[in-house]
């Protein structure tokens, strides 16, 4: 059904790109058949490192009129298998695009090109006083992987998504056009929502080469709290008093101590506190430190109140600087600490948070599996991990299967969703499809072939 | 064990920027915080009396604000604090400030060790902590990484020499300062914020010092003066690592490894 690459392929697309971003299998690492999470492999045929939106267009257009399949790749930080060529082709890289090109204080935009990371742009913005909210764990992720899984991170509680920062993109769409949805506008009710449907597409529908983000001033002040309790009902069921305690929290993060344990090894660092069962980490921002810690004060009253043992303050750069580092090395040490494992990033309503919670512990013991998890709470969505600790391959596969049976049937009932912001990609389009049903699914074909009559961007993916 | 640390107010950030044209620090919108140095100190200190059944008092010269750097040492565990707070003591050096402190150490005895950071983020000289103890007549070590050994009359400390590690005996009463990274200092308790009294925390004049000597305090004490304050020459290294993958690897690994990143 698809066009293997030819010599001839590569030949021309060497002469309209250039020579030494044109590269095949053997000159580029095996690290390009795989994302992060490495479950489902499978190789390109070529690699094209793009520097621009014409090579881009030429790339989709040169593909599409000889059915090769192209797949889209950013940094590679993926948890779903979004990135991979399940059907060899063309892989499109785009981390080269690295540049931040505008920062617009008038319109309060920055634009940027789709290879920048997350943590170059926060520094970018920061530095000049302003504020790009959307804080996925993942800081080495390219804004184009962010946009294109509709990341979340910690501050969705009171800042929002991905999806809440994007005012325009850039688009090479299947076809080869370059088209441009939305604008430097705050408001858009200029027919269908075609960004939005970009954002969270997964590289299926267009290629995106440029984004117009929306950034906020940076508040002054930003202090957390993070707060120990005697066990993980404790602290998780304290979750729905502080979300009708009317706080103006910006993460409510939960983590039970055997996850820090897996960090402090991965690091090699200690957190400043490990020995309660489990933990919240809680964030207040603001531009005035006494608005804030009084904010923070009803906070931690709230939380003694529902059985924290106390509430540790987390103010300066030296304080957070052990505490975030931990957290963001929680993926890298609950990895670290098994031999496999996979991951569902469900999201369920916060209310429900808790039982979920409770339920994967019941899983476990069930199915005599390790099943460690942390998240954001104060969002509903959950990073449960499977691990595989030294299961014979045949049992391992099926104790997998039948864990995300239980878990995803389980988050389907509390009117959950299968992914809360690592995508769907590969791994989880079972699921989904269970989920959504028939109908849904058939909208979005549809919506897929509108955009790519001859399925060759990211074919196998979502839908 | 009896305690003392030493703490010491500092600009909130540490980024602190230096005005190019009249060289003086830019504090405005600038909060203060406790010095990052002495929370290594405070560690060490709460884990060497919870050892011994000790407690953990806290001492520090500055403006009346500095109060608040106190409140948070007991917030973190100490029992009281002192401050030195007089015009008298304003714009003391090295030698000044560890005159005055030793003045409020003296009103706070007995202790069997006192802890000072390694040195502060804003004066940067590493030198009040061994000065004081030179003048209260008692043994010092500076950059104690850990203590290995606690006796009746005696610790036993590692001193991080950066390129060597010295193991000491050192007889209490003693001081220490200690390095960077010894452990990983604990938080502030916020239920401690609540449960403290105001009387926890004494002011100090000059005039409540019985034996000062103003001539030996303050500016009028101090034996150096700023002649100028100006930025450090900004000096960006950059490294190309060329040859084999192999050489290239070592290289790379050999400066990570330096860095103490690997």
């Amino acid at each position: 059904m698809y066009n293997k690459v030819t010599a001839e392929d590569v030949k021309i697309l060497r002469e309209m790109i250039a020579s030494d971003r044109v590269l095949e299998p053997g000159k580029f690492s095996v690290d390009y058949a795989r994302d992060e999470l490495g479950s489902i492999t499978h190789m390109p045929e070529v690699l094209v490192r793009a520097m621009s939106t014409a090579e881009v267009a030429f790339v989709m257009r040169y593909a599409n009129e000889h059915k090769i399949p192209v797949v889209v790749r950013g940094a590679g930080t993926g948890l779903v298998g979004g990135s991979v060529a399940l059907y060899g082709g063309i892989m499109l890289e785009l981390v080269g695009m690295n540049k931040i090109l505008e920062l617009d204080e008038d319109n309060l935009t920055v634009t940027v090109q789709p290879g920048v990371r997350l943590m170059e742009l926060s520094a970018f913005v920061e530095k000049r006083g302003y504020f790009y909210p959307p804080d996925p764990g993942e800081k080495s992720a390219s804004i184009g992987g962010n946009i294109s899984t509709n990341a979340g991170g910690m501050r969705a509680v009171k800042y929002g998504v991905t999806r809440d920062f994007v005012r325009a993109l850039t688009v090479v769409l299947p076809t080869g056009e370059v088209v441009q949805f939305g604008g430097k506008v705050v408001k858009n009710s200029t027919g269908y929502a075609m960004k939005d449907l970009m954002i969270g597409s997964e590289g299926t529908l267009g290629v995106i080469t440029e984004a117009i983000l929306k950034v906020l001033p940076l508040p002054r002040v930003s202090v957390s709290l993070l707060v120990p309790f005697p066990s993980m009902e404790a602290a998780i069921e304290t979750v729905p008093v502080l979300v009708r305690g009317k706080t103006a929290l910006t993460a409510i993060e939960f983590m039970e101590r055997e996850t820090i344990l897996f960090a402090e090894e991965f690091l090699g660092k200690k957190f400043p506190d490990s020995k309660a069962p489990a933990y919240l980490l809680l964030t207040a921002d603001g531009n005035d430190r006494a608005v804030v810690d009084a904010e923070l004060g009803r906070v931690a009253d709230l939380c003694i109140e529902c059985g924290a043992i106390d509430a540790l303050i987390v103010d300066t750069d030296e304080r957070k600087q052990p505490v975030w580092s931990a957290r963001g090395a929680f993926l890298e040490g609950i990895k670290a600490s098994t031999t496999e494992m996979d991951e569902c990033d469900v999201v369920v309503p916060r209310n429900r948070v808790a039982d979920f919670v409770r339920y994967t512990h019941e899983v476990a013991a069930q199915l005599g599996v390790r099943i460690p998890s942390f998240g954001h709470a104060g969002d509903g969505n959950l990073h449960v991990y499977i691990c595989r600790d030294d299961l014979p391959q045949h049992k391992w596969e099926s104790v997998l299967a039948e864990a995300f049976r239980l878990l995803y049937d389980r988050a389907r009932e509390m009117n959950g969703l299968v992914s809360g912001e690592h995508g769907i990609g590969y791994a989880k389009k079972r699921y989904m499809e269970e989920t959504y049903g028939e109908t849904q699914l058939r909208v979005m074909r549809g919506i897929k072939a509108a955009f790519d009559p001859n399925n060759i961007l990211n074919p196998g993916k979502i839908v | 064990m009896n305690i003392l640390v030493c703490v010491k107010q500092v600009p909130g950030t540490n980024q602190v920027e230096v005005d190019p044209e009249t060289g003086v620090l830019k504090r405005d919108n600038v909060e203060s915080k406790l010095n990052p140095y002495d929370l290594f100190a405070l560690e060490m200190a709460f884990q060497l009396a919870a050892e011994t059944d000790g407690a953990v008092k806290t001492l520090s010269m500055g403006p009346p604000q500095a109060r608040a750097a106190l409140e948070e040492t007991l917030w973190m565990g100490a029992s009281e604090g002192v401050l030195l707070s007089d015009r008298k003591f304003g714009g003391a050096d090295v030698v000044a400030t560890a005159a005055a402190l030793e003045l409020g150490a003296r009103q706070m005895m007995p202790f069997d060790v006192i802890f000072c950071g390694k040195q502060t983020t804003d004066g940067d000289t590493a030198q009040v902590g061994p000065e004081l103890a030179e003048r209260l007549g008692i043994e010092h070590a500076a950059n104690v990484a850990e203590i290995v050994k606690v006796e009746d009359g005696a610790l036993t400390v590692v001193v991080d020499l950066d390129d060597a590690k010295q193991t000491l005996r050192i007889k209490t009463p003693c001081l220490l300062t200690v390095e960077k990274d010894a452990n990983v200092p604990r938080l502030p308790s916020y239920k401690r914020k609540k449960a403290m009294t105001e009387d926890q925390i004494r002011v100090l004049s000059c005039a409540d010092l019985p034996d000062a000597d103003e001539s030996k305090l303050g500016l009028k004490g101090s034996l150096t003066r700023v002649e100028k304050i100006f930025p450090p020459e900004k000096n960006e290294l950059n490294e190309r690592i060329s040859g084999t993958p192999q050489d290239a690897a070592s290289r790379l690994y050999a400066l990570l490894r330096g860095r103490k990143l690997v």
